[in-house]
């Protein structure tokens, strides 16, 4: 199915993307392209196949609920656009 | 002996750690010839982002000091350079990404470290494309890395592939031992195709995904590019390790991978998928192909027509599985905890908007939003978890296709390496995706995959051959890339320009 230019605009605006007009434009015809490509999936048989999430067999490892490691504030704000006194500093949430 | 500086960087790895053991020569003397090898190419090839010679020099010294007292470890004294896709402590980042311009971590990677611990040295990071998405190295933010190969004639710089485009030029051209890359459809077998160089893909799991910057995390798969198929082998044994901190890390014991090469492959069963003959793939990949067949003959196995016929579904597989992870892993991109952060917005939508908008580069933008279409209400069901199950049907080709074969036998690439700029590529999203088509059906189905230099094309541009492995059997795919390697006697380097 045809993507068009409005479809394009919600899908980057759920990507948390913006995009100039002509952009969106070429966008819409880059995708597609690849989504016409990716059509030929439909000729194969899923009848009954699992869905495979991973190419590991085997359980999620368990750990102890323990704490593990801590007091690294310095660290985690160490690359923060804008901090005060070891906090992130955000635009306002609610108005 | 090796003397000159130049001598020193066109050993193998192998070689310089024996030598640096034996005291021929220090690690301070075969880390500044690599340092003054980089300083007079880097500026032509583009292979390294971050220069760390300092830290190069610390370190050097420090293995010098050991090496001196017979101790070290596995890699005590060896130069290599890093993928700027590894977390390295202080050490700035970016995946070659805008969003992480200015990124220092303050932990490094668990692949990095095991590194570290065995004694290697950091030169500096190297080259990719952004956040791993790209098959020339021409997304990178910091500009496209260039092939030290030329075609016969010709003075146009060709892509040296992708993602992992630095480490293979790095390789090369003698400005590491070895270079860490990483391989989410292909991007450590394609560039060492591209460039002469040696790359592998261990099975999934096998390397700590722990500090290496994720793009799709279920194909996401470390490994080296080398000189050699025994360096390959050398550096996967280090770079290998249960890891606590990624819970897809394999809990079993590493084999000593070094000790497959050299055993007989008498009676080895090689399949030979009749599936990877493509129509309009050049004759002279088809005859490589052929011949290394016969050199496998030649050397006692045992060839074996088989077939993986949903090898076709791969590439459009791939394109909705990595773009959908990649969506959701990129989404921690927000301009709040680190990262780029746009300037005169005030609004919080405003900001994650411009900041990735800003930050992002034009193929990862456009993987995003595939991703997010994908997995978007209404097309969850048709796409991604159609995806997921024509995943399971090329598994299972793989599996059913081991019950009468050891190993297989594939062309690498469907080319050799092509002109940066090729403006087919840039115009047309999905003939650049076609680049991995050899190599995308290993990462779908967590095998081990390697790729070996094997001739020349008309055009003097090296080829390589792919061999795939059960999964956790690198010790096999080791040792039949070494008996190719040794039957090629591929030895040609590229003629330097620079």
């Amino acid at each position: 199915m045809a993507i068009d230019v409005a479809t394009v605009k919600k899908v980057a605006s759920l990507s948390r993307l913006r995009e100039s007009d002509d952009r969106l434009q070429s966008l819409a015809g880059e995708l597609n392209g690849i989504l016409g490509w990716i059509e030929q999936l439909n000729e194969v048989d899923v009848t009954g196949v699992e869905p495979m999430t991973t190419a590991v067999q085997m359980p999620t490892p368990m750990r102890d609920d323990v704490v593990s490691d801590g007091d690294k504030v310095a660290q985690i704000v160490a690359n923060a656009p804008k901090t005060v006194d070891g906090f992130f500093v955000v635009p306002k949430v609610v108005e | 002996m090796p003397n000159s500086s130049s001598e020193l960087t066109k050993l193998t790895l192998k070689a310089a750690v024996d030598g640096l053991k034996a005291k021929t020569f220090s690690s301070t003397e075969l880390t500044n010839a690599f340092i003054g090898a980089i300083e007079t190419a880097n500026p032509a090839l583009n292979a390294y982002v971050e220069l760390t010679f300092d830290k190069a020099r610390e370190q050097a010294a420090a293995s010098d000091a050991k090496l001196a007292k017979g101790e070290g470890g596995a890699l005590e004294g060896a130069p290599l350079g890093i993928k700027d896709l590894y977390c390295t402590a202080g050490v700035r980042t970016t995946a070659c990404s805008g969003i992480l311009e200015n990124f220092v971590p303050t932990y490094e990677s668990t692949v990095t470290q095991n590194l570290w611990d065995q004694g290697a040295v950091m030169l500096g990071k190297l080259n990719m494309d952004e956040f791993a998405m790209g098959s020339s190295n021409e997304t990178s933010k910091w500009g496209s890395v260039v092939n030290p190969w030329k075609s016969r004639g010709s003075n146009a710089p060709l892509t040296p592939g992708g993602s992992s485009g630095g480490s293979a030029s790095a390789v090369a051209a003698d400005l590491c031992l070895a270079a860490t890359a990483s391989d989410t459809g292909g991007s450590i077998r394609q560039p060492a195709a591209f460039t002469g160089t040696v790359g592998i893909k261990p099975t999934y799991g096998r390397c700590s995904r722990y500090g290496m910057v994720a793009f799709a995390s279920s194909l996401d798969q470390a490994g080296p590019i080398t000189k050699t198929v025994e360096d390959a082998a050398i550096m996967l044994q280090v770079m290998c390790s249960h890891d606590v901190k990624d819970s897809t890390s394999l809990d079993l014991a590493i084999p000593d991978f070094s000790s497959f090469l050299g055993k007989s492959v008498k009676g080895l069963r090689v399949g030979i998928p009749d599936e990877y003959r493509l129509d309009g793939i050049p004759a002279e990949i088809d005859a490589l192909w052929e011949q290394g067949i016969a050199w496998l003959k030649d050397a006692g196995a045992e060839i074996v027509r088989i077939s993986l016929p949903h090898t076709k579904y791969a590439l459009p597989c791939y394109y909705i599985i990595a773009p959908a992870e990649a969506s959701s892993n990129l989404a921690r991109y927000d301009g709040m905890r680190y990262g780029h952060r746009a300037e005169g917005v005030t609004s919080l939508t405003d900001t994650y908007e411009m900041s990735r908008s800003e930050g992002f580069g034009k193929e990862v933008k456009r993987r995003i939003m595939i991703g997010t279409y994908v997995l978007s209400a209404g097309f969850y069901d048709a796409y991604y978890v159609k995806a997921l199950k024509v995943r399971r049907r090329i598994a299972e080709d793989f599996t059913k296709a081991f019950e009468t074969c050891d190993v297989i036998l594939t062309p690498a690439t469907p080319s050799s390496a092509f002109e940066l700029g090729d403006a087919a590529k840039a115009a047309d999203p999905v003939a650049m995706y076609l680049n991995d088509v050899f190599t995308v059906t290993t990462n779908l189905a967590g095998l081990p995959g390697l790729s070996v230099p094997a001739g020349l094309d008309s055009q003097g541009l090296p080829l390589g051959l792919q061999v795939i492995g059960k999964a956790l059997d690198e010790g096999t795919v080791l040792n039949i890339a070494s008996v190719l390697e040794k039957a090629a006697g591929f030895t040609t380097k590229p003629g330097r320009w620079w």
